[in-house]
């Protein structure tokens, strides 16, 4: 007996809150960042488990689009962060307040 | 009943490692636990059928984007991330937000349940890598063209966001810092 298609969603949502609730409270641009990471996961996870229970392959090609956006994203925002952390010797989100005034 | 009891261990194990990810002040803990959430969601997929992104998930999250993660955290020398000490009242927001969020998710899910309960024979290779490659340059050939070119541009954004400003940018900078100096100067005598 295999578990039901609603554990897996089950577990998706979780694993998304975890993510959000980290995003929340985190103030270190890195911590943020793995926070997003884990909600990207947890969201192919709900794309794999729907195109196992219903057959089709659509699913698992657009969990390899979303890899291949968490990976640019990875390149991007790790740019960001490191010149961010030159600028001002620091990755703590509260201290990106430049353009305030 | 072993793909039962297999679900259960590695749906546990992904979440403790998540909660040990939110919970450790020090990035490198974060990123360690991160990894182990990827490799339990790479069985997860195995049970369900997915070898093909099994295998990607762990080349691509715990190979290369962690890998990137753990050297930008070595190259900036972080200390501990000592959260909250003027955003107390945050805790509070985050974790009652986190519990509405959870139990809307778990709400839609409930709501949509409709959805078969047994998995689908129809197609049992649907997750092979055979058809996947298939579908991919049959059918999806557009957004994958797209995705290239979203790599190309992810490459070049790096690539300015971390160039060093050239010698002729640099005088630039160095003259409006010493412009302003004077300015300063004239205000104050």
């Amino acid at each position: 007996m295999e578990p039901s298609l609603a554990s897996y969603l089950a577990l998706s949502g979780i694993l998304f809150t975890i993510g959000t609730v980290g995003v929340i409270f985190k103030r270190n641009a890195l911590g943020m960042f793995m926070c997003i990471e884990l909600m990207l996961n947890a969201v192919n996870l709900t794309f794999v488990a729907f195109s196992r229970y219903y057959g089709d392959v659509t699913g698992q090609l657009f969990v390899f689009m979303v890899m291949s956006v968490a990976a640019a994203e990875a390149a991007v925002g790790l740019g960001i962060i490191i010149t961010f952390f030159r600028n001002s010797q620091s990755v703590d989100v509260d201290d990106a307040s430049m353009l305030r005034n | 009943m072993a793909s039962t009891a297999l679900f259960f261990l590695f749906a546990g194990f992904a979440i403790a490692c998540a909660i040990s990810m939110v919970y450790h002040k020090n990035p490198l803990y974060s990123a360690i636990s991160l990894v182990g959430v990827f490799v339990a969601l790479s069985c997860i997929y195995i049970t369900l059928a997915a070898p093909f992104i099994a295998a990607v998930q762990i080349l691509i999250y715990a190979g290369a984007i962690m890998v990137l993660v753990v050297f930008v955290i070595m190259l900036l020398n972080l200390e501990d991330d000592y959260p909250l000490n003027r955003l107390r009242y945050l805790f509070a927001l985050g974790g009652g937000l986190g519990i509405v969020l959870l139990a809307q998710t778990l709400f839609i899910f409930y709501a949509v349940m409709r959805a078969p309960n047994v998995p689908s024979d129809q197609r049992m290779s649907a997750g092979k890598t055979l058809d996947l490659g298939q579908a991919m340059y049959t059918q999806y050939l557009l957004p994958v063209e797209i995705v290239g070119v979203l790599l190309l541009m992810a490459i070049i954004g790096a690539v300015i966001l971390s160039r060093r400003l050239g010698q002729a940018q640099l005088e630039l900078v160095v003259d409006r810092e010493l412009e302003l100096r004077h300015e300063e100067k004239g205000i104050l005598n």
